[in-house]
């Protein structure tokens, strides 16, 4: 049960649907932060949009625009994009296939982006849902931790664990919605190890990068994800196996318990 | 102990077996016992009253036999609701090697009242959504 006076609002954009839950009875800075944040949304849809011919992102594409006469934040995506790209030896790419494409990373950021418009307003308690790659901030009531549920890749309708926590970024990559469509860089055909990689970590534009690149990398993720910090990983194979990192039971459900 | 902790035990025990189960096992086979069968466990808590959905605790079920061997599982109700499982006997380890998916159905998730807030999965498209878990948290807290 939705606490008395929380707000729920789901806006399309993207391509997809974004999900606000704040917890809490709203003041009017968080309406007004709310609307700001879907305005937000829209915005980055409509600058880094690869599917709007005349998107910045498409222009800079093709060449007609430079870095320099972009919104400063699309500076600011592809110097993400270059980080990650840095970070995972080169398993995130911002230009899978060729073709300048930062949407691995556009997502994420943008819905952290919008948590934290929400937070400077004053909702300390709430989650943004971008399309299954979430950002928690705060807890679900006083003392409860948030629950997210981590889809079954390959049993629709059902979930494959739960993730519990306070402040929680949670990011999934796979192939159950879109088929396969992350790019392996290094061959340029579609990753095909895994079914589904979810990470856990606190802040959404690093965890949503990071599962990207880890998808892309397939069961190789393993060991490189062990090495990152704060960061813990739970992923089902294309043949129906899991596996996940060691600290992950400290977040989730899984067989091996505590 | 009360019949609804050891029901939930029994039922956890269940669960886990399911999740331990290979993907070539139908859930049918892991069935939880019927609950009028469950074992009763020792309480290492204190049930806070008799009422089912309000009880706080640990709990440790019995041990259950199975084709796979024994499961003993412990849980923590805080208010009824199921908050942590740990798994003290039965087949599992650190992930050090594959296991089979695991798969909460909505029946087990109704059976232990987890309360979702979010699901996170691959990004669903905008017509992906209308049938996704996330739209019916939306909806159900509209």
């Amino acid at each position: 049960m939705t606490e008395p006076g929380a707000v729920r609002h789901a806006e399309h954009a993207m391509g997809t649907v974004f999900s606000f839950d704040i917890r809490g009875a709203p003041t009017r800075a968080v309406t007004r932060a709310l609307a700001d944040a879907v305005a937000w949304l829209h915005r980055v849809d409509e600058v880094f949009s690869t599917y709007r011919p005349g998107s910045q992102i498409s222009r800079l594409g093709r060449g007609e625009l430079t870095e320099q006469q972009c919104d400063p934040e699309v500076a600011e995506v592809l110097e993400l994009c270059r980080a990650a790209a840095r970070s995972s030896d080169g398993w995130f790419s911002a230009t899978p296939g060729g073709r300048l494409d930062p949407s691995a990373v556009v997502k994420g950021w943008a819905v952290e982006r919008a948590s934290q418009l929400l937070h400077d307003a004053g909702a300390r308690h709430h989650s943004i849902n971008g399309g299954g790659d979430i950002q928690t901030r705060g807890e679900a009531a006083p003392g409860q931790p948030w629950q997210i549920g981590v889809a079954h890749p390959l049993c629709p309708g059902d979930l494959t664990t739960v993730v519990t926590g306070r402040d929680l970024a949670v990011a999934t990559s796979g192939t159950a919605e879109r088929g396969p469509h992350i790019l392996n860089p290094r061959t340029d055909r579609p990753a095909t190890d895994l079914a589904s990689i979810t990470l856990v970590g606190r802040h959404l534009t690093e965890v949503d990068t990071l599962a990207t690149a880890a998808f892309a990398m397939g069961d190789a993720a393993r060991e490189w994800l062990r090495s990152l910090d704060g960061i813990e990983a739970f992923a089902v194979t294309a043949d129906a196996q899991a596996w996940w990192t060691p600290g992950f039971a400290a977040y989730g459900w899984c067989p091996a318990g505590q | 102990m009360n019949r609804a902790v050891a029901a939930t035990t029994a039922t956890v025990a269940g669960l886990f077996l399911m999740l331990a189960l290979k993907p070539h096992q139908t859930p049918a086979a892991a069935a939880a016992p019927p609950a009028g069968s469950a074992p009763s466990g020792s309480p290492s808590g204190t049930p806070s009253a008799p009422e089912h959905d309000r009880t706080s605790g640990t709990f440790t079920g019995d041990t259950i036999s199975t084709a796979r061997g024994p499961v003993q599982v412990r849980v923590t109700l805080v208010k009824g609701r199921l908050t942590t499982i740990a798994v003290l006997k039965g087949e599992h380890d650190e992930g050090a090697s594959a296991h089979a998916v695991p798969r909460l159905t909505q029946e087990a998730l109704a059976a232990q009242s987890a309360k979702i807030d979010a699901v996170s999965g691959a990004t669903f498209t905008s017509q992906g959504y209308i049938s996704s878990l996330q739209s019916a948290l939306d909806r159900a807290n509209d």
